[in-house]
């Protein structure tokens, strides 16, 4: 169903995602064509090196945060809600232009503090399940959890088109969903501490291609 | 006939009724090598112990095989319980239930009686054990007919 085009359903995200490529948007009149014209140019290989820390604030952003720093900066315009259609589109049409190269992630100085922390929320026991992301995604995957066969939490195709969800997701979203099954604090999409597992998970993940739009189950 | 119940029997299945286990302090237990030898609550009934084992409240069968149960589907993370009771002895079973990491610190089964030393629990689940004492027993009586 991911590797026909025309059956996968998160193709319908990258489409409207190059639509809303080409359009105009805030006080400054640009689309994000004006800038970068062409995406099969320029937005090749940039997903592979996400998430990447921002010169202008010093932080840690995914695609969603730079295509909302891009509108606040660039186009004068009111950022997206984190996994508003429009948002999840942008992302999968950036991230579908790095499909099939491979994770490319180093840690350095500059990423190195969030690395550690995103490392140690993967490894931390946590909810009244009391359990880590790697004591099911590391210890225990290809083994069933009831029906589901248990991932090895590589984070490579999203946004993904998700069968249960009956559209497309967020990697965000997909870490509410683990937190909820263990019981745990929710945290909101796009927050600090999911950023700093999303690069944990990237740097996993190196040498992985990119599969976005990818479909799961 | 009418039975009459006292009101703040009714208050307290309002207040609880809702929830996998009153909050409040844990019944305390003594641990004698691997087992728990004496009961939480009172003793258990197998009939209500198949269906917490079954229910969405423990969900043992998300990870436990219980061929016995009959139920569909099954996960296969941790060791099938089929035939467990000529394995493990009722104190063994309830100590496994309460809190397997008193034998293996690392281990992926939860503590399922237990509210101390666990972090970033949900406000919906905090301060409360999986299940209750009761559910423990009857949890146990139903894997002590597993022969």
């Amino acid at each position: 169903m991911q590797s026909d085009d025309f059956s996968n359903p998160g193709m319908l995200w990258v489409a409207r995602g190059e639509k809303l490529w080409m359009t105009p948007a805030g006080g400054s009149g640009k689309s994000c064509a004006t800038c970068h014209t062409e995406a099969s140019q320029g937005m090749k290989g940039v997903a592979t090196r996400y998430p990447a820390m921002d010169p202008g604030s010093a932080r840690l952003v995914n695609i969603e945060g730079r295509i909302n720093l891009c509108r606040a900066r660039h186009q004068q315009v009111e950022a997206f809600q984190y996994e508003s259609e429009e948002l999840l589109a942008l992302t999968a049409y950036v991230a579908h232009q790095s499909r099939g190269m491979p994770v490319k992630i180093e840690i350095d100085a500059q990423n190195r503090r969030h690395f550690d922390r995103g490392r140690d929320l993967y490894n931390r026991r946590i909810g009244q399940m009391n359990l880590s992301c790697a004591q099911c995604h590391d210890q225990n995957w290809g083994k069933k959890l009831l029906t589901d066969t248990i991932s090895q939490g590589h984070g490579n195709a999203y946004p993904i088109y998700r069968l249960e969800w009956q559209n497309a997701g967020s990697l965000h979203r997909r870490f509410r969903n683990c937190l909820y099954g263990v019981r745990a604090e929710l945290l909101p999409a796009g927050s600090a501490e999911f950023l700093d597992l999303e690069l944990f998970l990237a740097w996993r993940a190196r040498g992985l291609p990119l599969e976005t739009p990818g479909v799961r189950r | 006939m009418r039975v009459r119940v006292p009101v703040w029997c009714a208050w307290f299945v309002v207040m609880t009724g809702c929830a996998a286990a009153p909050p409040g302090p844990l019944v305390s237990y003594r641990i004698e090598s691997d087992a728990i030898n004496q009961p939480l609550a009172a003793p258990g009934d197998a009939a209500r112990g198949r269906d917490v084992l079954m229910g969405r409240e423990s969900n043992c069968l998300l990870c436990h095989a219980v061929p016995e149960t009959g139920a569909r589907f099954m996960g296969n993370i941790a060791p099938s319980l089929s035939g467990v009771a000529g394995r493990l002895s009722e104190g063994q079973l309830r100590l496994r239930i309460v809190d397997l990491a008193r034998l293996n610190r690392d281990t992926v089964m939860p503590s399922y009686y237990r509210t101390e030393g666990l972090s970033r629990v949900a406000p919906a689940y905090r301060g409360k054990p999986i299940l209750s004492a009761q559910q423990i027993e009857d949890v146990v009586a139903y894997l002590r007919t597993l022969q």
